[in-house]
């Protein structure tokens, strides 16, 4: 290991980000396929079903077969869709979605390279590039050029921007507490108490924030089945609307890391127990999260609009807002 | 070097293509392009912090709100109507006043970057972009921001105040007015009727 690791060292550092990249595109990309399989099996024996269970042993073989599907489909384009546009949209999705994990950590910087880009202002680039998501959406939903998926991109960009302000606050508790920008840090201060213990109003306000930014249940308003058909992908099909599906998941992946790297400890392992590699509690956390996602999505019916609305800017904005104004003056007066 | 040329021809070709653009959210395209390049052109002169907000508050918060408003009052798919072609007019003019304007610029850059660049230097330590102490760092910044120029960062922030307060004036309340609860409620009512009426057309 650390022989592999002095070589990495010692490669360029084009050739290095190259490869990091590479490995870890695979493994993101694997993980959704995976992700989308556990979300049917939960969801399935939550309803008390099987779930797929057809193709390969106990359906491990399904995303393999959906994938060939999608890709196999033919891609329509409407005849009133802006071409250029509506063909554009789903790889700023894609795009988005991907780029997050340029500079998430998956270890401790000092255990080995575990991140492609160890930037300082971390959390503000993470925020940075999640803010640029909704262009996706918004955009594929316009240049379909008909009303169901229009109607369904002006929701998810109302959404997605009152929502991402309680999102960004439930942030800076954090980082007044952590005293640092950069994700590593974040981390490193909470080798003792995790932040969802010492921030548990900001970690209740991120992960209601986390589920509305990813438009999923109970806040899928943006493809809300029983009013707008699909939403914003209703006019999608074949490989382009699996990039739309492969963004939404890897979003749910991103906003899972985000919340074990700010509120669960990320690589720190609970009551000592060191014996387990880092990056095993990483991976553990993250399922946790993606678990109670799924978890949430069988349980919770949909909430309608206005609700959703009036619950983002009154209810969720002030709150966070005090806890930021609680933690300040906690941290001032504590030195 | 490689990365200011390839990104500049990006800033003016977008910039280019946003005013030229026959569809409105053809312009929004071109101007998120634009200020994406502009972070990433921050980026390379060690503005780790400016670049990233420079994405959060123009292309997360403020070009969304422009896509939203294209996207609801037109349908956006149709091109700009086109009036009477100025252009031919006015395009002398023009180039003479933009080449003067460029012409004054760079004399002025010429003249003040001496003494810019050798400040600078002696103010920004070396080192890795983006740590404690460096020039451009989240930590600088704050302090430059919270300390130096307080009065002019809280002034700012007052004048976006009134602006808010402002429209929200200007926009009102549309509701109309009612003097007691009994009236407000048979207005309510009222409005009601008129939307199903109306959905019944």
């Amino acid at each position: 290991m650390q022989g592999a690791i002095d070589t990495l060292n010692a490669a360029p550092l084009w050739l290095v980000v190259l490869i990091k990249s590479a490995v870890l595109l695979l493994v993101v990309v694997t993980t959704f396929a995976y992700a989308m399989l556990f979300e049917r099996k939960v969801m399935g024996w939550m309803q008390l079903r099987p779930g797929p269970n057809r193709v390969g042993p106990w359906g491990l073989m399904q995303p393999a077969a959906d994938a060939a599907k999608l890709i196999l489909k033919e891609d329509l384009t409407p005849k009133t869709a802006d071409r250029l546009i509506y063909r554009l949209a789903p790889f700023i999705s894609l795009l988005t979605a991907f780029s997050v994990y340029a500079i998430i950590p998956f270890g401790a910087s000092a255990s080995g390279p575990w991140a492609i880009g160890n930037v300082n202002a971390g959390i503000l680039f993470l925020l940075a590039i999640t803010s640029l998501g909704v262009y996706g959406i918004s955009l594929g939903g316009w240049a379909s050029g008909s009303k169901y998926p229009l109607l369904g991109s002006v929701r998810s960009t109302a959404q997605m921007i009152s929502y991402e302000l309680s999102m960004s606050l439930s942030f800076v508790g954090v980082l007044i507490i952590a005293g640092t920008t950069s994700l590593d840090g974040i981390v490193n201060a909470q080798l003792h108490w995790w932040f969802f213990i010492t921030q548990c109003v900001g970690f209740v306000i991120y992960v209601i924030t986390a589920v509305a930014e990813t438009n999923r249940a109970p806040f899928d308003l943006v493809e809300a089945e029983t009013e707008l058909v699909a939403g914003f992908h209703t006019e999608y099909s074949g490989l382009r609307f699996g990039l739309f599906f492969i963004a939404e998941y890897v979003n749910m992946l991103t906003v899972s890391c985000i919340a074990t790297l700010l509120f669960l400890g990320g690589w720190n392992a609970p009551f000592g127990m060191t014996v387990v590699p880092g990056i095993v509690w990483f991976l553990i956390k993250v399922a946790t999260f993606m678990f109670f996602y799924i978890w949430l999505r069988s349980t919770l019916p949909r909430m309608r609009y206005d609700r959703l609305m009036a619950f983002g800017w009154k209810v969720l904005l002030p709150v966070a807002t005090l806890n930021v104004i609680a933690t300040a003056i906690y941290v001032a007066f504590k030195g | 070097m490689i990365a200011f040329w390839i990104l500049g021809v990006i800033l003016i070709a977008s910039a280019m293509w946003t005013i030229t653009a026959k569809k409105p959210v053809y312009s929004v395209v071109g101007l998120l392009a634009h200020f994406v390049a502009l972070a990433a052109m921050y980026l390379t002169l060690s503005g780790e912090f400016l670049a990233v907000m420079q994405i959060i508050v123009y292309s997360g918060a403020i070009l969304v709100l422009f896509l939203f408003v294209i996207a609801l009052l037109s349908s956006g798919v149709a091109p700009f109507a086109t009036g009477i072609d100025r252009l031919p007019k006015i395009a002398a003019p023009a180039i003479v006043v933009a080449l003067a304007g460029l012409g004054f610029a760079i004399y002025a850059v010429g003249r003040s970057s001496v003494a810019a660049t050798s400040g600078a230097l002696t103010a920004a330590a070396a080192g890795p972009v983006g740590t404690a102490g460096v020039f451009g760092s989240v930590d600088d910044f704050g302090k430059a921001l919270f300390t130096t120029y307080l009065l002019p960062f809280e002034i700012t922030a007052l004048i976006l105040m009134v602006a808010v307060i402002g429209v929200v004036t200007l926009a009102g309340d549309s509701t109309p007015y009612a003097a007691t609860e009994k009236q407000a409620r048979a207005v309510r009512k009222s409005m009601r009727e008129a939307i199903v009426r109306g959905g019944e057309r």
